[in-house]
């Protein structure tokens, strides 16, 4: 008993449709006999067998598309077909097997696909880095020295650079759409905080501030400006301290390993709080030399970048005191806790309307309450109310600013 | 153009080897179709049933230093010529054992041994080669004939035109067989041809030339010997224009839109194996017990050819790239 | 130390007729075979003289049918004979692709190893002599596209003169393409100048800025480009490629690593051409050695013109190499 299968008539034929029977169970057939038709995507053609015997039965119906292989009738043969007298049964194919794939191997690549190696010369201490990677570096002036590399070969790509950005160690993935890590941010503000609590021994004070000409001034210069430029209030604290503490230089600097050392730049870390729950303190680099516009465009831009998660290393490290204002949140008095190594946090709240006695009248006018955070290793009170009120002169003379 | 020499020598022995010989490309044929059909043989396969006579006629009468270069229509030339039938059904398997180590498949059987420069996929494409050996030999002044097998839809391209321009004006020793079987794939002769006498396109080249009766083992073989003569002493090419037909379609996937089943059938009550045996049969020369014996043998070498193909390997992949120049490392 | 050798003068053209006849000497199955190589003397005068020396079965006259003694040329060579067919140009080598691709460059594959096409062929190519469109094509990247077949383009008249023989002792087929504008080159070469690899780039200038990769005729204008690019105090390396299958990616590479910006010159044009591949192999083996994009200096993707204006403006020239090398370098 055998079976007659759906031949495959052409490389790319995959299935037929059986139109035709020419023969039905009972006839005899013979090697080379049609049998019957099949419809193809290129006509009607007929179909032998290779068998001969007799149609015991019949498989599939008229108008059946069947795919090659499928068996289709069933021949009883009769007598040994001759190709079998001295052949083993392996040979004969009579008996269609089951169509066997070849065994593919499984294989190597090809040769071509086998990048040769390069033996150009290469200084083993040079990281090999991906333009990508290099261009974000450049800009936030990474050292490369600190990036391990996840790329081919150690590679330095992009992605270890933005992982580097963040000071801490990135373990899980929970990156915002601003692509900061919030949660390694909150970890980093934590040890920094604990830190500064447990090894700087802070001492406090508070001045109030008469803010009214510069409210005034400002209404007056930004009468005239859109609404993209205008001069903020914040502006403003931030050069007087970027000022007073280029004159007072106890406050600008770092204590590190048992001594201080002061600064010679006033690079102002302006405290900015990020949507979700992060902070970050990045330097506004110079802004004591800073005309007020552009200080004003640069805190804007820094604002901008810090919440986008766009900011440089070198801004986070550079700062030599910050300046914090919770004004916007509502509190008067902010008392805040020094970023070590630095030594000293200005603290401005909101500025609130207050009766004010102004040549021996009283009357409202805008008042604003400034802290000072600072390090006792380094200053004293004495030194801190003269910078406070230093503080408080220079913004009382905006225009000079 | 006759030579006393050249007639064939019809004993009953050399009658019977014709026949076998005709019977097993037929049968050869037949069992190919029957593995394509089985997916065994991919790719394309162009069966030669009813153009047996063509082959058999004229590559035994070449010598083993001669040439031969063919078609995809090749199982016939290269059986005859021989290339084992083991080697061309593992070559059709794709297996390493193959005469090409499984690279060429049914359309590219070649063989060194027996100077057999291939099965070609490009109609027309073998007629330079084929110019090109004759042009060897002909500079080295060696006695060695090239013969050049083509269909007639060859005819149409260009390098049949200047194949034969070149053969002729420089004098090469090339036998150019044209099997016309009346249609080039699906087209016929008529309707790609101004000129059907193809044997005409070679006198106006100057090529002595002649058509004879394809389906006619006897009238091949004898118009061979005088045309293989004719171009060992002249060492000028010579065009034979078989007129034959080829009653399997074109290739395995061919609905044969193209010409009737009438024609066909027409035909194959004129087939060579048929005309032959008929012939012998009225002569006396064969009995019964004959073809008994011959179909017996061609089977019995058939079925060995199964299973060297069916036992044969495959070229490990790794070695994909050797021999693609010489020097290709495995 | 020997004595150096003599050296004379003589042109590109007469260091490609010294080789073929040098080959036709030195061994008897070389012959040479293409349209007006005899009687004619060469298209490019190459041949003008063998003739006489060899006679008309060595020097052989075909008609015009690329297709047939190409692939006579291609039989003859598997019967064990050496010819030279010479296709006036590649302009009309397209009439024999079929043999090229279909016989010479995949026989040995397909038939097992059983055959090989030990075949040369020699062919004009580039613009630059305002022959309009149908005559001006550089299609070696496209012969550089196909396993099988090897393909050369010699530059220098050590090349010329040198490539040949070694290309006929190779097994496999060889191309080798020969820039219509080099032929009029002349310059100074050893008396004694023979065989050369034909496998290797040489570095023709040294250079720390960058790396100017080129082959053929353009290896001239890239080297005139160097000068001019010195001048601005940009110091360029220049590759020849000499090979253009197999390409010499170990001196490409190291030079690269070197300078960490190239520009390549291929008077292809530009999509899908030679220059597109070395890009590749560059940013494949070379990428963490960049320090810029790479530039590419090719053919508008125009047919070429008459015009002669426009005929300059289509093809590669110093100046825009020049720019490009800048560009590379961030200069621009």
């Amino acid at each position: 008993m055998v079976e007659f299968r759906m031949p495959s008539l052409g490389a790319d034929m995959e299935a037929g449709t059986l139109v035709e029977w020419l023969v039905k169970p009972g006839d005899r057939v013979k090697r080379g006999d049609v049998v019957a038709v099949v419809e193809t995507q290129k006509g009607a053609i007929e179909i032998e067998v290779f068998e001969t015997g007799q149609i015991e039965q019949i498989l599939v119906g008229l108008n059946s598309k069947v795919s090659v292989g499928t068996p289709l009738a069933r021949i009883q043969t009769e007598v040994i077909d001759k190709a079998d007298v001295a052949v083993a049964p392996a040979a004969t194919v009579a008996e269609v097997p089951p169509r066997a794939l070849p065994a593919v191997p499984q294989p190597s690549p090809p040769a071509s696909m086998v990048l040769p190696v390069v033996t150009a010369p290469r200084v083993a201490s040079i990281a090999r880095m991906s333009p990508a990677a290099r261009r974000l570096a450049d800009m936030h002036r990474v050292d490369l020295a600190t990036v391990t590399g996840s790329g081919p070969g150690g590679a330095i790509i992009r992605a270890d650079v933005e992982r580097r950005l963040v000071a801490a160690p990135v373990s899980a993935e929970k990156k915002r759409s601003t692509g900061l890590n919030l949660d390694a941010m909150r970890t980093a503000i934590a040890a920094a905080m604990a830190r500064s609590k447990r090894e700087i021994p802070h001492y406090y004070l508070e001045h109030q501030i008469d803010v009214t000409p510069c409210e005034q001034w400002l209404t007056r210069i930004n009468a005239s400006r859109p609404p993209e430029n205008r001069m903020l209030m914040a502006a403003l604290a931030a050069k007087s301290v970027a000022l007073a503490a280029r004159r007072f230089t106890a406050f600008n600097g770092f204590y590190r390993d048992g001594k201080y050392e002061a600064a010679s730049a006033v690079h102002l870390g302006i405290a900015i709080a990020i949507r979700g729950g992060g902070l970050a303190a990045p330097a506004l680099h110079d802004a004591d030399r800073l005309p007020l516009d552009e200080l004003m465009a640069r805190m804007r831009d820094l604002v901008q970048r810090t919440r986008a998660g766009r900011i440089r290393s070198s801004e986070m490290a550079d700062s030599t005191i910050t300046v914090s204002s919770l004004g916007e949140r509502g509190v008067e008095t902010l008392y805040g806790v020094i970023y070590p190594p630095q030594v000293a946090l200005v603290g401005f709240g909101k500025v609130v309307l207050r009766p004010w006695l102004v040549d021996g009248a009283v009357g409202p006018r805008s008042v604003v309450t400034i802290t000072l955070a600072a390090d006792h290793r380094v200053s004293d009170g004495h030194a801190g109310a003269l910078f406070l009120a230093e503080i408080g002169k220079l913004l009382q003379e905006s225009e000079k600013l | 153009m006759t030579a006393v020499t050249d007639k064939p020598r019809l004993s009953r022995t050399h009658a019977l080897d014709l026949l076998k010989q005709m019977i097993r490309i037929r049968r050869f044929e037949d069992k190919c179709a029957e593995l394509y059909t089985q997916e065994k043989i991919r790719g394309f396969l162009h069966l030669y049933d009813g153009e047996e006579a063509v082959a058999v006629g004229v590559i035994p009468v070449l010598e083993k230093r001669d040439r031969v270069v063919a078609t995809y229509r090749e199982h016939g030339h290269a059986l005859v010529r021989g290339v084992p039938m083991t080697a061309a059904l593992a070559e059709m398997y794709g297996k390493q054992e193959g005469c090409s180590r499984g690279r060429g498949g049914s359309m590219h059987l070649f063989s060194r041994a027996t100077n057999f420069y291939g099965g070609n996929a490009i109609v027309g494409g073998g007629l330079p080669l084929s110019i090109g050996l004759a042009l060897a030999d002909h500079m080295r002044g060696d006695d060695i004939v090239t013969a050049c097998f083509f269909g007639e839809g060859a005819v149409a391209e260009g390098e049949f035109h200047e194949t034969l321009n070149l053969a002729a004006l420089w004098g090469l020793p090339v036998l150019f067989v044209c099997e016309n079987n009346l249609y080039a794939m699906g087209t016929a002769l008529a309707l790609s041809e101004s000129e059907t006498d193809i044997q005409r396109k070679a006198a106006c080249y100057r090529i002595s030339s002649e058509a004879v009766d394809g389906m006619d083992v006897v009238a091949i073989e004898a118009a061979a010997r005088r045309a293989i003569h004719a171009v060992r002493e002249s060492g000028k090419p010579y065009f034979l224009e078989c007129r034959t037909y080829r009653l399997r379609a074109h290739s395995m996937f061919d609905a044969q839109l193209y010409r009737d089943k009438a024609e066909v059938e027409a035909w194959r009550h004129k087939e060579p194996i048929v005309r032959f045996k008929g012939w012998l049969e009225a002569s006396h020369m064969i009995h019964p017990d004959d073809l008994a014996r011959i179909e017996a043998e061609v089977d019995a070498e058939i079925a060995e050819a199964v299973a060297f193909a069916e036992s044969g390997t495959w070229e490990p992949v790794e070695q994909l790239t050797r021999f693609t120049y010489a020097d290709s490392a495995a | 130390m020997a004595a150096p050798a003599a050296m004379i003068e003589l042109t590109y053209r007469d260091a490609v007729r010294e080789a073929i006849r040098d080959a036709l000497r030195r061994d008897k199955n070389v012959f040479l075979m293409g349209e007006d190589v005899g009687r004619y003397g060469g298209c490019y005068a190459v041949s003008k003289g063998l003739l006489a020396e060899f006679g008309p079965e060595r020097i052989r006259d075909t008609p015009l049918s690329e297709s047939g003694f190409t692939g006579a040329g291609i039989g003859a060579s598997v019967a064990g004979m050496r010819p030279i067919v010479e296709l006036m140009t590649v302009n009309f080598s397209l009439l024999a692709l079929d043999q090229i691709l279909n016989t010479a460059a995949t026989v040995r594959h397909m038939s097992g190893n059983q055959f090989g096409v030990p075949l040369v062929i020699r062919m004009a190519t580039g613009a630059g002599r305002q022959l309009a469109a149908q005559h001006s094509h550089s299609l070696e990247g496209w012969y550089a596209h196909i396993p099988g077949i090897k393909v050369l383009a010699p530059a220098t008249l050590e090349d010329a003169r040198g490539m040949l023989w070694t290309a006929l002792q190779d097994p496999d087929p060889v191309l080798i393409f020969e820039n219509v504008m080099l032929y009029n080159m002349t310059g100074k070469l050893a008396a004694d100048a023979g065989a050369v690899d034909i496998d290797k780039a040489v570095v023709r200038r040294s250079g720390r800025d960058i790396s100017l990769i080129t082959y053929g005729g353009s290896l001239w204008k890239a080297l005139d480009a160097a000068i001019a690019l010195a001048g601005e105090g940009i110091d360029a390396e220049v590759i020849d490629l000499r090979s253009l299958r197999p390409i010499d990616d170990t001196t490409i590479m190291t030079s690269v690593s070197k300078t960490r910006r190239a520009v390549i010159v291929d008077e292809g044009w530009r999509s899908g051409s030679l220059s597109a591949e070395i890009c590749t192999r560059i940013i494949e083996q070379a990428f963490w050695e960049l320090d810029a994009p790479i530039g590419r200096v090719c053919s508008e993707e125009v047919p070429i013109p008459y015009a002669r204006h426009l005929e300059i403006a289509a093809i590669p020239q110093v100046p825009k190499i020049v720019v490009a090398a800048k560009i590379v370098l961030g200069r621009a």
